[in-house]
């Protein structure tokens, strides 16, 4: 007996574990069946101006979009070698075919960022100041960038079904971490002699905020918008199963039929995307922080 | 008789989970070794007493960890105390509230720092004017004011400098000029030219006394440089381990230190360029006029003391601004004075 108790865990009844997975499955679909709709209809306004934006992009002449993405990278990275290879990779992508998937997934990618933004920095902010909001937060960013994408994807669909905005969550759900760590750090880690020297001239809270600690931390904030960008790129293709558009769902279908090039083609894509978002946001950060640029004089 | 500016009374700082408690055990007696190893806090401040003049220069000396910072700092509360009162032009600073304590730093006080504290993403000229701009002043207004004093300082033409791209007494300067555009009648200056170079540290010593000549400020000057402290101070402080050695004008610290500490420091201090006739001169008591040298009250020993040697006067008459004859000082008390 006691043998027996050591070499087997100890586990709930076959009856008691499935009676409390059907008792959360059933709740949980109850509470998707009565404020589905009123969740969806908070969203309303991100999906439209979601499609505004994927059709703005898939509708306006293909050299306009260009141009104006050219003048984007040129005026957000000030390199001229930047902006050469993004029109190549911009023009590769088109005479392969890509360039209608591109754009949905420039559109995505461009929204989940704002929101992340959005939202990240204001919570960044609060865990910078508080540090009970930095203890509740901490353990969600842990779960939201450790657990399996595909477990949240489950929930998120049983509330919303499969479309857009299930898939806009799941990306900012997976991308937003990063943005909400490094706000978080780079306000905790502006030098404490400065807030002092604030502090001694009379500056409250707000001004602090805004004239010394954003400011400050814009660098390390960049970091994180770099990253979230990164991550919602890498959530792509899995947001695809649940039926956004773009780049993704050929990958998508190249795995599920073994089409090789299919696959390597709308892959390559996705890196060309993500090397170009990744120099523009990098060297734009650089230069916002002139003042550490060269030596003493 | 000059007004008090900043009386200082009672004041306790103990560091530590639990401070009230502890200060009852510092008023019974436990000292700062005792407190820190049986209850595990530290004393900052022990029962500091001082009235600060206004318009006057007030050193705090002492060594590091003798609490000099933790008491400047007090002063616009950027510490709370433990205990205590910080009466600044007869209102209690430790009773304001969040807004009348701000509005008294914006208007009241300025401060310099030992590492400047520059914001390291503004010019020269937005940091001196950033004191301003925590007041809402007007932008026009800012800039001639900031302006005004960056010229002052001596900075003019590096404006849209950035502090990284200035040596140490430069960005000092862009701290004294942030300071100064403040336009407080307090100005406390934390270990302000400590970091300095020496040769750079003099001249900042003279800008400040230079401006303090014309601007008459109360200036609370922390350090840990008796020269210094002798230099610019109209009366010095020193602490020892959170608390107050001796409290003074230089000359008194100089000629009768109170505690072994105090006079462990100023052994070596070359008395000659500190001490002025007036501090050593005794009563006029009838003394012969015959070869008698006339000094002023406020000239240093080190002024004259060629003349005494090269003339070999019987003695020494002190004149005031005047031309009333004060005081008298023998030779011997002379030599007496510079020989120890």
């Amino acid at each position: 007996m006691e043998k027996l108790f050591l070499s087997e865990f100890p586990e709930l009844s076959r009856e008691t574990l499935r009676f409390i997975k059907k008792g959360f499955d059933t709740s949980y679909r109850a509470f998707s069946r009565e404020y589905g709709d009123t969740i969806e209809a908070v969203f309303d306004p991100v999906l439209y101006f979601l499609v505004w934006f994927e059709k703005l992009l898939q509708n306006s002449p293909w050299p306009l979009v260009l141009i104006c993405f050219l003048a984007i990278i040129y005026f957000g990275s000030r390199k001229i070698s930047v902006t050469i290879g993004s029109l190549f990779a911009f023009l590769l992508i088109g005479i392969f075919g890509m360039w209608e998937d591109t754009m949905s997934t420039v559109s995505i990618i461009g929204v989940c960022t704002l929101l992340s933004i959005g939202i990240g920095i204001p919570v960044g902010v609060l865990m910078a100041k508080s540090e009970r909001a930095q203890r509740i937060c901490t353990p969600i960013l842990d779960v939201m960038q450790t657990m399996p994408s595909f477990v949240y994807l489950i929930p998120v669909v049983m509330l919303l079904g499969i479309g857009k905005i299930p898939g806009l969550l799941a990306v900012v759900i997976y991308a937003i971490p990063p943005i909400i760590r490094l706000t978080n750090l780079g306000i905790r880690e502006v030098d404490s002699e400065v807030l002092e020297a604030a502090d001694a001239f009379g500056a409250n809270p707000r001004q602090k905020l805004f004239q010394i600690q954003l400011p400050l931390a814009l660098p390390t904030i960049f970091a994180g918008i770099n990253q979230t960008i990164m991550m919602a790129l890498a959530m792509v293709v899995i947001a695809s199963m649940i039926g956004v558009k773009g780049l993704g769902q050929p990958v998508l279908k190249a795995i599920t039929n073994q089409y090789f090039a299919m696959g390597l083609f709308n892959g390559l894509a996705i890196v060309a995307l993500a090397i170009i978002f990744d120099r523009v946001s990098q060297s734009f950060g650089h230069r916002i922080q002139q003042h550490r640029s060269g030596a003493r004089e | 008789m000059p007004e008090i500016k900043i009386q200082i009374k009672n004041l306790y700082k103990i560091f530590g989970k639990n401070p009230k408690s502890a200060l009852e055990k510092v008023k019974d007696g436990v000292n700062k070794d005792q407190l820190l190893e049986k209850h595990n806090h530290v004393l900052g401040l022990k029962d500091i007493n001082l009235d600060i003049k206004e318009k006057s220069i007030q050193v705090v000396m002492g060594l590091s960890g003798s609490g000099k910072s933790t008491l400047i700092r007090h002063i616009n509360r950027l510490i709370e105390p433990t205990d205590g009162s910080v009466v600044v032009d007869g209102e209690d600073v430790l009773k304001m509230n969040d807004e009348n304590l701000r509005n008294f730093r914006r208007t009241k006080t300025a401060m310099v720092f030992q590492r400047f504290a520059l914001l390291p993403h503004k010019t020269v000229l937005e940091n001196t004017m950033f004191g301003l701009h925590i007041q809402n002043i007007d932008e026009k207004e800012a800039n001639t004011r900031a302006r005004r004093w960056i010229d002052r300082v001596g900075l003019s033409g590096y404006e849209e400098k950035y502090p990284q791209h200035l040596s140490g007494g430069m960005q000092q300067r862009v701290g004294l000029a942030r300071a100064l555009t403040n336009d407080g009648e307090i100005l406390l200056m934390d270990e302000a030219f400590s970091a300095l170079d020496p040769l750079i540290r003099k001249d900042m010593q003279d800008i400040l006394l230079e401006l303090q000549d014309e601007l008459h400020k109360t200036v609370v000057f922390i350090t840990h440089d008796l020269d210094e402290a002798l230099k610019i101070g109209d009366r010095i402080a020193i602490l020892k381990d959170g608390i107050m050695d001796q409290e003074g004008i230089p000359a008194d610290i100089l000629l009768s230190p109170k505690t072994q500490y105090v006079k462990d420091f100023v052994e070596d201090v070359n008395r000659a360029r500190v001490i002025k006739a007036k501090h050593i001169m005794s009563k006029l008591n009838g003394q012969d006029r015959d070869n008698a040298m006339f000094v002023d009250q406020d000239d240093f020993i080190d002024r004259f003391i060629d003349k005494v040697i090269s003339d070999k006067p019987n003695c020494l008459i002190v004149k005031n601004k005047n031309n009333d004859e004060i005081g008298y000082l023998s030779t011997k008390r002379l030599s007496e004075i510079l020989k120890r």
